[in-house]
């Protein structure tokens, strides 16, 4: 009976749900915690907060390890099937989709600030009297260096940095690429070099970021309080930043687990999907560079 | 043929109570669980909405000050929407999917079970901010900017990452859903040989993987703009307390049809059970389910013509909400062309379903009264709001899974539903569902405003009968609550098929389902010789 039906592997009880499920717990708890304590917002007395949130943190690492680890050795011994591996590829496009629809949340405040709040509050379509009224000074520009409010900032140009950036990150979705090549060729040590490369230049986009962002507070006075320029900028490449190094950490895993030779030419699911994973984070990427940066 | 692991561990007692529901990977015990946390959130969202409607009863404030009034209003819909009504659907689908394709389990058993076990976590952290400083939020379910903003409570934050938790379960649940159907279907079924439920749970599926994440948006958003200086909610920064209402409804109007599209499903595969004839028009029930879906992204407008957006704008989502009555025609047609000339009979489900059809079709039609620009000038934030919501809600999508739970129990327990009590449940639920929920639309064209702790002395006898009316209804849940006990501790035994003209996968195998069912893929289509031979 087993000679024509496809198989499929129904795993036993696992433990690492529960410790997920309570890991996200405990950091879900940590950070509400912890930002009550550390704003002034709230008179909150507890000073735990932090290690809470660090716990939760170590926790859901763990827990990732873990689970991931079972589900490394399943394959290793060859107990996915080709459905599986089918289940495996069509999850990592919904999730992906998903993240599409998180970041879709963000680019529509983005829009939205330049092509109706910003001009409204200065006076287009039939608003013109809530601008007289209220903000008679405001003037309808973008990037919105003068709020409302009064408060100031300068502009983060796009052919420094972010220009770099753009390079580096769409040259490390090249390299992925030929890493992937190499690994359907059977060829390990071009593979992994190419994924090393990747990695580092992974690495060098989060270090540039970090050092635009310190451009961005020092001398630009651009912040997350600069009024809803600052807040599209810092949400939007901030997201994108923890995102990239997901990615990183991805890259680097399937960096150890090319080494250790668990990929063959046709099996290397968690390598393809890391990759979709880099991609995706490069298309954001571009975006980001278009409507946050350039235009 | 599945492959299970071997060692499975044997303990006993409580160890073994708790290692069985706390790892397990079988979508028959994690169906299980969903039902019985939506249960138990179904009492808790009613028990908050008792305290309201006794507050209500007469006008005046007795028993409720008005800012615990506001933290019931906001925790009973929190609860009923994220709890009661999403919870349930997944627990039916958990159950339900597998057995109707022909599947082992689910795509990705362990992330089921992590699916769920984050809900009872996320609830304790929204259930708990009762308890701290400044009480529960306060805001509405809907969480409107400046209310959750700048006048949010301290627990506001705790909400926020209660519904990220929510949010990561619903969206992990989808995508098992989602990869489920597409890739675990008995060779031979194709998409468009599926059951409803299937169908529409796909295209729910495909609803919350997209629409979740922008609520975890919205509520991120809530969070900086409260703590980290942002200024996407405040007008002082350049920013819009509008642009938080186009946001959240964004997600929100997808979100409704989350929460009846099982429903469609569930009414779909029972009336032709008792009208004993095939489902009327498979294919257009099919391409409706698809255009309400797609509709359901363009038209989260119609929830704030009130906010003073462009007239072209309220035009296209006046038109856009209408032209969703023609694809919801469609279905309430074809479930009435399915009972036309059929051999019906009245069993419980089957009253549930019918009552589906009719007080969802009540529901759709204020809604399209609220979908006229003008009228809803009217309309906006009354009782009549309130009276279409819960109209598509409560004998929409909470009759639709006791409809459910009517017609899959036997399956479930082994053991069929005692008729007397089932439609002494029925007749009492109808009945006090109409008297709670009806008499709010007069109040609503009256003028009575929603989430308000004391109303106006006009409004008494409506908001009486409302009361009366809420108070019966939450006993007869109880009811609902003995019935299901007493199914599952015995009865007369259920044969494999259940039901006289059941057809389906889920029929062919023995009553009560065994844990482990489909390990070799079942034929399809279903012959008559083939009917007993597909149980494991």
């Amino acid at each position: 009976m087993s000679d024509q039906a496809p198989r499929y592997y129904v795993p036993h009880t696992s433990y690492w749900p529960i410790i997920g499920a309570v890991s996200l717990f405990v950091t879900a708890f940590g950070t509400a915690t912890f930002i009550h304590e550390s704003t002034e917002f709230v008179g909150a007395q507890t000073e735990y907060g932090e290690w809470v949130f660090y716990t939760g943190l170590v926790m859901i690492a763990c827990m990732m390890f873990g689970w991931f680890r079972d589900v490394v050795s399943e394959s290793v011994r060859g107990m996915m099937s080709g459905l599986m591996d089918v289940s495996y590829r069509q999850s990592m496009a919904w999730f992906i989709v998903s993240e599409v629809f998180f970041f879709a949340a963000f680019f529509g405040a983005l829009f939205y600030a330049r092509l109706v709040s910003v001009p409204w509050l200065a006076g287009a379509g039939n608003n013109l009297w809530t601008h007289t009224l209220l903000h008679p000074d405001f003037a309808d520009t973008w990037p919105l260096f003068l709020t409302p409010d009064g408060t100031t900032t300068e502009i983060m140009g796009a052919w420094g940095l972010p220009f770099i950036n753009t390079l580096i990150l769409v040259t490390s979705s090249v390299t992925v690429t030929f890493a992937h090549w190499a690994l359907k060729k059977r060829d390990r040590i071009v593979a992994g070099a190419w994924l090393a490369l990747s990695v580092g230049l992974g690495i060098a986009f989060l270090v540039l970021q970090v050092v635009e962002y310190l451009h961005a507070f020092d001398e630009l006075g651009l912040t997350l309080g600069s009024g809803i320029y600052g807040s599209t900028f810092f949400m939007l490449t901030g997201f994108h930043g923890a995102h990239v190094t997901m990615g990183t950490i991805m890259l680097t895993v399937m960096l150890f687990r090319i080494f250790s030779g668990h990929f063959a030419p046709e099996n290397h699911f968690a390598f393809e999907a890391t990759s979709w994973y880099w991609h995706f984070v490069d298309v954001v990427w571009l975006f980001l560079f278009t409507f946050v940066y350039w235009f | 043929m599945v492959a299970h692991a071997e060692h499975i561990p044997h303990r006993s007692g409580l160890a073994a109570f708790l290692s069985r529901w706390l790892l397990t990977t079988n979508h028959k015990e994690i169906g299980s669980l969903y039902l019985w946390f939506a249960f138990l959130m179904f009492f808790i969202g009613g028990a908050l909405a008792m305290g309201i409607r006794l507050e209500l009863f007469i006008p005046g404030i007795q028993l409720i000050a008005p800012g615990f009034y506001n933290q019931l209003v906001t925790m009973h819909g929190l609860i009923m929407v994220f709890g009661a009504v999403m919870p349930a659907f997944v627990g039916l689908a958990n159950w339900q999917i597998p057995l109707m394709i022909g599947a082992p389990d689910m795509a990705l058993p362990r992330l089921n079970n992590f699916s769920f076990w984050i809900l009872p976590f996320a609830f304790s952290i929204l259930l708990s901010s009762f308890f701290m400083e400044g009480g529960a939020p306060n805001f509405g379910w809907t969480f409107y900017a400046p209310l959750s903003t700048t006048y949010g409570p301290d627990s506001t934050d705790f909400f926020v990452f209660g519904v990220h938790l929510m949010g990561i379960s619903s969206v992990l649940g989808a995508i098992n859903i989602m990869v489920t159907i597409f890739n675990l279907r008995t060779p031979g079924m194709t998409l468009m040989q599926m059951p409803l439920f299937v169908w529409t749970w796909l295209i729910t599926a495909f609803l919350l993987i997209t629409a979740i994440p922008v609520l975890a948006g919205a509520v991120t958003m809530v969070l900086t703009d409260r703590h980290f200086g942002t200024s996407f909610f405040s007008a002082d920064g350049g920013g819009d307390p509008v642009l938080f209402q186009h946001i959240f409804w964004f997600f929100g109007h997808p979100e409704v049809y989350i929460m009846i599209l099982p429903g469609f499903g569930i009414a779909s595969q029972i009336i032709p059970t008792f009208a004993r004839k095939k489902l009327f028009g498979y294919n257009s029930m099919v391409y409706a389910t698809v255009s309400i879906a797609f509709l359901s992204y363009v038209v989260w407008g119609h929830h704030m013509f009130a906010t003073g957006m462009p007239l072209a704008a309220e035009l296209f989502f006046m038109f856009c909400t209408m032209l969703i009555a023609v694809p919801t025609g469609v279905k309430v047609f074809n479930w009435v062309a399915t009972m036309w000339r059929g051999s019906m009979t009245f069993e419980t489900p089957m009253l549930f379903a019918i009552a589906f059809v009719i007080l969802f079709t009540i529901g759709g039609f204020s809604g399209l009264m609220l979908a006229m620009v003008p009228a809803d000038f009217q309309y906006h934030d009354t009782y009549f709001v309130v009276a279409h919501f819960h109209y598509v809600l409560y004998p929409g999508a909470i009759f639709g899974t006791m409809a459910a739970v009517y017609y899959w129990l036997p399956k479930w327990s082994g053991h069929m539903v005692d008729e007397w009590w089932g439609k002494l449940h029925f007749w009492t639920a109808i009945t006090f569902v109409n008297l709670t929920f009806f008499p709010m639309h007069f109040s609503g064209l009256a003028g009575m405003p929603r989430r308000i702790v004391d109303y106006s002395h006009q409004f008494q006898d409506f908001n009486l009968i409302s009361s009366f009316g809420a108070m019966g209804l939450g006993l007869t849940q109880v009811l609902f609550l003995f019935i299901v006990i007493k199914t599952i501790r015995g009865g007369e035994p259920a044969t494999d098929k259940v039901w006289e003209s059941a057809e389906g996968l889920e029929w062919t195998i023995p009553s009560p389902a065994p844990l482990h069912t489909f390990e070799t893929p079942p034929p399809w289509p279903i012959s008559e010789t083939e009917a007993h031979e597909g149980a494991a």
